[in-house]
Order: structure tokens, then sequence, then C-alpha cells
């Protein structure tokens, strides 16, 4: 797929990245998908038919397809597809929590292990220790100081996906730390806090966002589970996860129940995966990854 | 290799005892006082004052933190403020349930990785890598526990294949427990493929391009024994990492998986005594997934170093 791609004399790199991306179908899916889960999340006080939240006893467990409600409703009367287009809304936003932590404590710290030789051994012990624990223990150990909300679950996955976003500002910074331009700031005197800021960061900003695209699936499906045992968002704010475990209770009586809300959290994790295996492509063309 | 294994020994030593001190901080953390509940509500402040005292609660905390470590030493978790019974006892007894699960479901997703791994960098280009990579993608993007649910719903209870719930020791009865605990371990495993995949795809793509193949291949090896013998094999380093790293996932899955096919496991236990509030048994659960991630961390880090001997040269910083 990572033919090789012939430099047009005058595109630049942005350019060249943008070509790559309308090239590889399977990204150009990820792109859309993600756009309409993103649409879906933002619009969700709008598009979606009733409240989340509203029952209607007259008209429980109905099929898909029903006069009123499109994908169906549970045990209470609740309109699926308003509950899966809110549900989406809170898996994104803890997605977006989790991913903004993990890089405002992640980049920070890959940057500086990078830059200086000093920090980079007790940094990179310390990461690579932390690297695989169990969110799980986390979101248990913070469930049982303090308590079970969306906030904590996001915390707790954004916490475990730190060390993989300084895993990788380092290695760009250490990549980068050779360039020219960053030799020649050095030459001038600036200080090393300046030539991380100035020359470093942006330069390792695109593999930033590429690994941002690989958190975010994981922490969607982390604040799924979270929330199907309980230890994540609670009810009665819609979560795809919660509406899982409800649905286990009738899911001989209604299996769509459970299969639209895990449908959901697929789609938005193949958009994310999707998108960013193109980007990492277009980004580093002949990469094999 | 002495030294190195020295090293790294003495390193996962320091890292348990930083990780006891951990939770022994996190534990006093805990909103509550243990004092309180343990004499319960209509106790006199004199009465807690005595049970803090019973309880050793009124000593300096490193004081308090040296029995702690004792009492861990000799296998004294505490008891369950729940049921009444010995921390451990439960430990033990739920703990091999989640072994086998994982173990399980590692050894599915190793093998069914590194094959399907393979033949993709193998067929590069054709019809065959397209179809696994599309797979491997969709194994990373689904949830684990929506997939237990539907395959309760399709193969156990729809097309009776599988048992829906329920637990038989390995030991016991080796083919009933196979057949109890294969959907689970399945189910727990395919993201892991799906990573295993990836990874070895990757791996073998550069590898059957290195010198050393081309220089194999023109020697007149064979196109199995290229990609066994050579490729394959130094492709096994990067999975062994990975599997170290895939560690805190499967834990994690372990917890929902047991839940949702109703084994008596450890992720039963932790989610029993986070719901109750039993905090001996929180913090034993969470000192025995610590110690144990420690541990196999460890094991990789050995299994590593045999398999490629480069890393014992650079040392344990590497």
């Amino acid at each position: 797929m990572s033919a090789p791609v012939v430099e047009a004399d005058l595109g630049s790199s942005r350019g060249r990245v943008l070509r790559h991306l309308l090239h590889n179908k399977l990204g150009v899916a990820g792109g859309v998908a993600l756009l309409l889960v993103a649409a879906a999340a933002l619009l969700a006080p709008w598009i979606a038919p009733y409240s989340p939240t509203q029952v209607h006893f007259e008209t429980p467990l109905q099929q898909p397809r029903t006069v009123g409600f499109p994908l169906g409703t549970d045990d209470l009367g609740r309109d699926i597809l308003s509950r899966i287009l809110y549900g989406t809304r809170a898996s994104l936003q803890v997605g977006i929590l989790a991913v903004a932590l993990s890089i405002v404590v992640g980049a920070p710290l890959g940057l500086a292990a990078g830059y200086w030789r000093w920090l980079d051994g007790i940094v990179s012990r310390l990461t690579d220790l932390t690297l695989a624990f169990p969110f799980l223990i986390l979101a248990v150990g913070l469930a049982a100081i303090r308590g079970a909300s969306l906030s904590n679950a996001a915390i707790a996955l954004g916490i475990a996906h730190v060390p993989q976003m300084i895993r990788v500002v380092r290695a760009e910074t250490l990549r980068l730390k050779g360039a020219e331009y960053v030799l020649a700031a050095r030459s001038l005197d600036a200080s090393g806090v300046r030539i991380l800021a100035t020359h470093i960061l942006p330069n390792a900003v695109p593999s930033i966002i590429v690994q941002a695209t690989v958190i975010m699936p994981a922490v969607v499906i982390g604040e799924a589970l979270l929330s199907f045992l309980g230890l994540g968002i609670q009810p009665p704010t819609p979560s795809l996860g919660i509406m899982l475990s409800d649905a286990q209770q009738y899911i001989f009586r209604a299996p769509y129940a459970a299969l639209l809300p895990g449908l959901a959290i697929m789609v938005i994790c193949l958009a994310f995966n999707l998108f960013g295996d193109a980007l990492r492509d277009a980004l580093d063309p002949g990469g094999h990854r | 290799m002495a030294h190195f294994l020295l090293t790294r020994l003495w390193q996962s030593v320091v890292t348990l005892v930083l990780a006891s001190m951990v939770v022994f901080a996190g534990v006093r953390a805990l909103p509550g006082d243990p004092a309180l509940a343990a004499a319960g509500e209509e106790a006199t402040p004199e009465m807690v004052a005595a049970v803090r005292a019973q309880l050793g609660l009124d000593q300096p905390l490193w004081v308090q933190y040296w029995r702690f470590v004792k009492n861990l030493l000799s296998g004294d978790l505490g008891t369950s403020v729940r049921t009444g019974t010995p921390v451990s006892e439960l430990i033990g007894a739920t703990l091999p349930v989640t072994a086998w699960l994982t173990v399980y479901a590692l050894g599915f997703a190793v093998v069914v990785g590194l094959i399907a791994g393979t033949v993709a960098a193998v067929r590069r280009g054709t019809v065959t890598e397209f179809g696994l990579n599309t797979l491997s993608v969709v194994g990373l993007s689904v949830p684990s526990f929506w997939l237990g649910l539907l395959a309760i719903l399709y193969l156990a209870v729809g097309l009776g294949w599988f048992p829906a719930s329920g637990y038989v020791s390995p030991v016991e009865d080796p083919l009933r427990a196979l057949h109890h605990l294969t959907l689970p371990a399945v189910i727990l495993g395919t993201g892991i493929a799906a990573v295993v995949m990836r990874q070895t795809r990757a791996s073998m793509l550069a590898n059957l391009e290195a010198d050393y193949v081309r220089t194999a291949r023109a020697k007149g090896v064979s196109q199995a024994r290229v990609v066994v013998r050579f490729a394959l094999r130094n492709s096994l380093v990067v999975v062994v990492t990975l599997v170290g790293l895939q560690l805190g996932g499967l834990i994690s899955g372990a917890v929902v998986t047991e839940r949702i096919f109703g084994l008596p496991g450890f992720g039963k236990l932790t989610l029993d005594s986070v719901f109750s509030r039993d905090y001996p048994v929180i913090e034993g659960v969470v000192l025995i997934v610590t110690f144990a991630y420690i541990i196999i961390n460890l094991v990789v880090d050995v299994l590593y170093s045999i398999l490629d001997p480069r890393i014992r040269v650079t040392g344990a910083n590497s």
C-alpha cells in the first residue's frame, strides 16, 4: 500500500500527507466514520428523538424499526437510538479527557527524558515499570477511594496511558535532538526548555496525534468495560457500557438491546483505528507498521 | 548472564518493596475509620480507643508498616470483613481459575497471532493479507465483553456447543475443563491475538527483507525454512516483549470475562470486594496483582535475553 509517491517539486509536506491519506481507502472510510461519530456525539441533544432517560412504561422492549423508535426500546421503554447517541457522547468525553491527561502529563516527561540524559534513566525505568500495569486495578483503587464516576474513570484510563505517550515523545525527541536546526539553536545558546518548546515539540506533534488515535479506542473500550462493571459512569447518565450490562439481564428476550450498543462501540473504535493506521502510514511512508 | 539476572532480580525486589508501600499508603488513604467500623456504631469513644490500640492503629506509621510486611511475609493478608475468611484463603481458592483462563487465552492469542501474522507477511499484497489485516483491525476494535455476550447468546445457548457458564478444574477433569474454558479463553484472547498478528506481520516484513535472509535465500535455503528458522525466530523476540505489554489488558479483561461467564475466579473476588467495600480483600487483591505483574515482567525479561543474546551484552539498563 505504501507505493513510493513521487515527490511533487512544489508539494509541501502537508500536501504530501494529505495525498497519501486520500489514497488509502480504509483510511478514508475511517475518517468519514470519525466525522459521523463526532457529529453524533456533538449533536446528540438536537438529533436524539427523546431524552435518553425518558421512560415509556407502555412500550418496553420494542423491536428495532418500530414506529417512533427506530432502534427499539429497552426494558423501561427508553429509546435505544437516543441512548446510543448520548452514550457515544459520554464515551468520547471520557476518551478526550483521558487522552488530554496522557498528553499533558506524558509529553513534558517524554521531552525531558529524551533531552536530558540524567533524567532519562529514572523516567524510562518508571515508564517500563508502569507500561502494562492493569488499568482495572487502578480504577478499582480510585473507585474505592473516591467513588465510581465518569471523571474518575477518565483519570484512571488517562494515567494508564501516560507511559505510552512518554515513550513515543521520548523517541521523537531523541530523533529530533540531532537535527541541524536544533544544533544551530544550541550554538546560539538557546536554553533547553526553549529548544524543546519551540523546535522539538512542534515537530513531535504528528507523532503525538498518531499516538492519540491509538490511545482513544483503547480508552473507549476501557470506559465501556468499567461502566459495564459498575466502576465507571453511573446511571442515570447513559453509557454504552451500562446499556450492555442492562441488556445482559434480558438478552434472550431482546438480543438487539445488547447487539446495538456493542456495535456502536465497535464503530467508534474502528473509525479511530483505521484513521490512525492511515495517518501513521501517511506520515511515515515506507514504514511497515 | 549471571550478572544480568542478579541485577534484574535486585530491581524486582526494590519494586516489590515500593509496591507494598504504595498499597499500604493507599489503604490508609481510604475514607472511614477501621477502628470505628470494627467497634460498631454504638461504641463509646473509650471502646473505640481500645479497639484502635488492639488493632495497633495508635502506633506510628512505620511500626504499622513493619507489621504489615511481617504479616505479608508469613502469608497473612488479614481477614475479610464480609465473610470472616482469611484473605489468603480466598485468593488461594480463586487464583487458579484466573491463572488457567489467562494462560489458555494467551496460548490461543500467541498461536493464532503468530500464524496469521506470518501468513499475512508471506502473502504480501494478496487478498489473504487484506482479509487478515481487516480481521485484525476489527479484533482490536471489538470490546471483548460484548463478544462474550454474543458468544453466550449464539454459540452457547443458541447452538448449544459450549456451556454458558460454570467452571471445572482442569486438574480434576481436563476434558470438561477444556469444554468450559474454551469460549471464555478465546473471547479474552481475541484482542491480544490481533495485536500479536499486527506486530508479527510488521516484524516479519522487515525480517524477510533483511540481508541475512537474502543471503540464506541465495544459498538455496527453502522458503519454508527461511520463513520459520530465520525470520520467525527473530520476530519471536518482538512477540515476547509484546506479550509482556499485554499483561495489564489481560488481567483487566479476565475480570470482566469471569463476570460474564460466571467463573468463580480472582476477578469476581475483586469486584465483590469493591462493591462491599471489603478493604482487607481489596488490599490483598491489589497486592497480589501487583506482585504477579512484577514477577511476570521479570520472567519476560529473562526470556527475552535468552531469545536475543544482544540484550544481555548491553546490560540491564536497556
